[in-house]
């Protein structure tokens, strides 16, 4: 736990540094494209407590100077399987960013959809010291929480306090100040595979820049698909991206559940590839030129040529109607949506006082899905699109893009985190001769 | 047999190398751009440039092709100066200006520097006021005003010629080449050119007798008449006091008499001085007037 202390806090303090130099860069490593955004603070922060939405949400502090995509190689399942690969692609959207933004850049602040992200619910209870509860209380609560025993191998990538609870009042956001006896929080943690941070961690080192930040995708796309009303009375962001689709679950603005599935559109891609015996990128093609979920009469007479290249010009000059094409995407999706189901009961998303749900992601683009996926999840499904921000291109501003525009969120106003607060006094004094000795370790 | 040419690479791979990625980003830094996007060219074009001209041919003739390029400018029949055109001199002024003044026709009009030609004119003593400039159809404009003689100033053998302020004219070759000209003579005299003037036009009535004037001792003027006769005039209100000889003179001819010197030096006691045959005169019929 102290590990993962520092590394936040050193992240932290890290992503202070790049709010100083006025530039950070923002990405997305996903599985079927890399997106990098340049963003610019120009020291104007966004008002702190305020309430309401204003025509960017608040998020006047910063505007995007720099913006590429690539196409992702040596990833899959939103996780690195080959480094050379993956870093060739990362520097390629970080070299487009950097010339387009014409300025150096110097930390980047990532996030990835992989690593089987799991969700733990934490409560912790304590004694309020004096009458009124500090920072430190808070502190002290969070430090009290039971930690379960998420694995080795693991780490903890959010832990965020969702709710406090002071003498049998619960729902507070921000007990400071308030007068009690015992102080309880509830505490939303997630845990990735330590595996899949290093390894994106070490290919942005080998690209010259510093990680300030990671996040995880279905949380950063939750922030900005969901407007604020759905973070605040409860809502599911269903990210479906290329690789995986991942569902975040928010409620009183705090994400507090977050589950990976391992399939996403290059599944549907691969259906059909594989259906039709073409080439992947043929299947791509087809696939968001004439996709679809619903099927009619007329589908039946619109032939769509396969080009199958398999070398025989002559022969090979197959077409499939564009109900043959449905056929093979609708099962997949219907598959896809099932598992979202399926997760969204596991985490109790039934007794949310709200149940809306925010299809999001570049795999959510295909035409019917909203009205597949409320056969799967109920009435209230919209299709989500990012937020608006300052000086975002407008290719970008389409739902492939949710995560990308929630890390810029996130990098602009992060939420209050476990590692933000102050260690509790008895711990630090326990450690401190310890800590001394790993200082002079590690600079001598 | 397998081909041997080495096929080429299915995708062109769109990644930049890691050298060139950091390369770039070396170039984003701005000081470095700018030494890069500014300094350098400018380093190199300052070199070459020095390089070049640091033979002394090539800065010649680069110098050369200057040069002739404002020539080639300046010289054109438009900006050229043909003629002078002199206006209110006499002949031997003329002449004199035409000497002096440093021009070679035809000339352009930027090589002509109306101040320094002005300033020449101007020492000219005949030239009282000049005026120089240049007109349109190439003509070199000069006026100027004349000094006018008024009198001429003997001075040991010297004789100038003065204008009526005093300022030299011309040396004159003998007194007979202007004999319209009143004489004037003594040291300092061509300082007091006015009371001269004043002086010569009180004694109209004597004009033909006056021979000239004599400043004494740079103080006063004695008024120099034919048959040896002298009026002493006082430095102060000499003028009054030659009216008052001339009234004298009117009413008792006083200087047709055999008078040598009418002494007024002292306003209040006029003195003569008679001539050697009339003093004798004088004494003898005195003396026998004692008798």
């Amino acid at each position: 736990m102290s590990d993962l202390y520092q590394a936040q806090r050193a992240m932290r303090t890290m992503r202070k540094a790049a709010m100083q130099r006025g530039v950070i860069a923002i990405l997305d490593i996903g599985t079927s494209k890399i997106g990098c955004l340049v963003l610019q603070f120009d020291g104007t922060q966004p008002i702190a407590d305020h309430e309401g939405v204003t025509s960017l949400a608040g998020q006047s502090g910063f505007r995007v100077i720099g913006s590429a995509t690539t196409r992702s190689r040596g990833i899959e399942f939103g996780e690195i399987v080959s480094m050379p690969e993956a870093e060739r692609a990362i520097r390629t959207a970080l070299q487009a960013a950097q010339k387009l933004a014409n300025i150096k850049v110097d930390h980047a602040i990532a996030c990835f959809s992989g690593g089987a992200p799991r969700s733990y619910g934490l409560t912790g209870t304590a004694e309020v010291e004096s009458q009124i509860v500090t920072e430190q209380d808070i502190a002290q609560v969070l430090s009290a929480c039971d930690v379960p025993d998420y694995g080795h191998g693991r780490e903890v990538l959010h832990a965020q306090p969702v709710n406090f609870i002071l003498d049998h009042r619960t729902g507070l956001s921000d007990p400071r100040g308030q007068i009690g006896r015992e102080l309880s929080t509830d505490m939303h943690m997630l845990t990735v595979d330590q595996k899949v941070i290093h390894d994106l961690a070490y290919c942005i080192k080998r690209c010259d820049l510093e990680l300030a930040g990671v996040a995880s995708a279905s949380y950063v796309a939750g922030r900005s698909a969901l407007v604020e009303d759905e973070q605040e009375l409860g809502a599911a962001c269903v990210d479906m991206g290329g690789g995986t689709t991942t569902v975040s679950v928010f409620l009183k603005k705090h994400m507090i559940f977050s589950e990976t599935i391992c399939m996403g559109g290059d599944h549907v891609t691969r259906d059909i590839s594989m259906g039709l015996q073409i080439p992947f990128a043929n299947a791509e093609r087809m696939k968001t030129r004439n996709g679809g979920l619903f099927a009619t009469g007329m589908d039946d007479r619109d032939m769509i040529e396969t080009g199958g290249d398999t070398g025989d010009w002559e022969r090979d000059r197959r077409a499939v109607s564009r109900t043959e094409l449905i056929g093979i995407m609708r099962p997949r999706v219907e598959e896809i949506l099932e598992e979202v189901r399926a997760r969204l009961d596991a985490a109790g998303f039934d007794h949310l006082p709200s149940q809306q749900i925010v299809l999001t992601g570049g795999a959510s683009q295909v035409p019917g899905m909203d009205g597949l996926a409320t056969r799967f999840l109920g009435h209230q499904v919209r299709m989500g699109r990012p937020l608006r921000i300052h000086r975002l291109p407008q290719a970008y501003s389409g739902p492939s893009c949710s995560a990308l525009v929630g890390l810029s969120l996130f990098a602009a106003s992060p939420q209050d985190e476990w590692w933000d607060f102050e260690t509790p006094a008895h711990r630090h004094g326990q450690h401190t001769f310890r800590r001394a000795l790993r200082w002079f370790k590690d600079n001598w | 047999m397998w081909t041997l040419i080495k096929p080429k690479s299915a995708k062109h791979d769109p990644a930049p190398s890691r050298w060139s990625y950091r390369f770039m980003r070396i170039m984003l830094s701005p000081v470095l751009r700018r030494l890069v996007v500014y300094g350098i060219p400018a380093a190199i074009v300052t070199a070459g440039v020095v390089i070049y001209f640091a033979d002394l041919d090539r800065r010649d003739m680069a110098k050369g092709v200057v040069i002739d390029a404002y020539r080639s400018v300046i010289e054109r029949p438009e900006f050229m100066v043909n003629v002078m055109a002199i206006n209110g001199a006499s002949a031997a002024l003329d002449a004199d200006i035409r000497e002096i003044l440093p021009v070679d026709f035809p000339v352009s009009q930027f090589d002509i520097e109306l101040d320094v030609l002005h300033g020449a004119l101007m020492e000219l003593d005949a030239v009282k006021q000049a005026s120089v400039q240049i007109r349109t159809g190439g003509v070199l404009q000069v006026d100027v005003m004349e000094r006018q003689p008024a009198l001429i100033w003997r001075m040991g053998e010297n004789l100038d010629i003065l204008d009526a302020s005093g300022a030299f004219i011309r040396a004159a070759v003998a007194r007979t080449d202007y004999p319209n000209l009143p004489l004037i003579a003594g040291e300092g005299a061509n300082m007091q050119t006015a009371k001269a003037l004043e002086l010569f036009v009180a004694a109209e009535p004597i004009a033909d007798r006056v021979r000239g004037l004599v400043y004494v001792g740079e103080r006063r003027w004695d008024v120099v008449l034919t048959q040896d006769q002298r009026i002493l005039l006082p430095e102060h209100k000499p003028v009054q006091a030659l009216e008052r000889v001339l009234v004298l003179n009117q009413a008792q001819d006083l200087l047709e008499r055999d008078l040598r010197v009418v002494d007024l030096r002292l306003p209040n006691r006029p003195t003569l001085r008679v001539g050697q045959a009339s003093g004798d005169e004088i004494l003898q019929s005195s003396q026998t007037a004692v008798e």
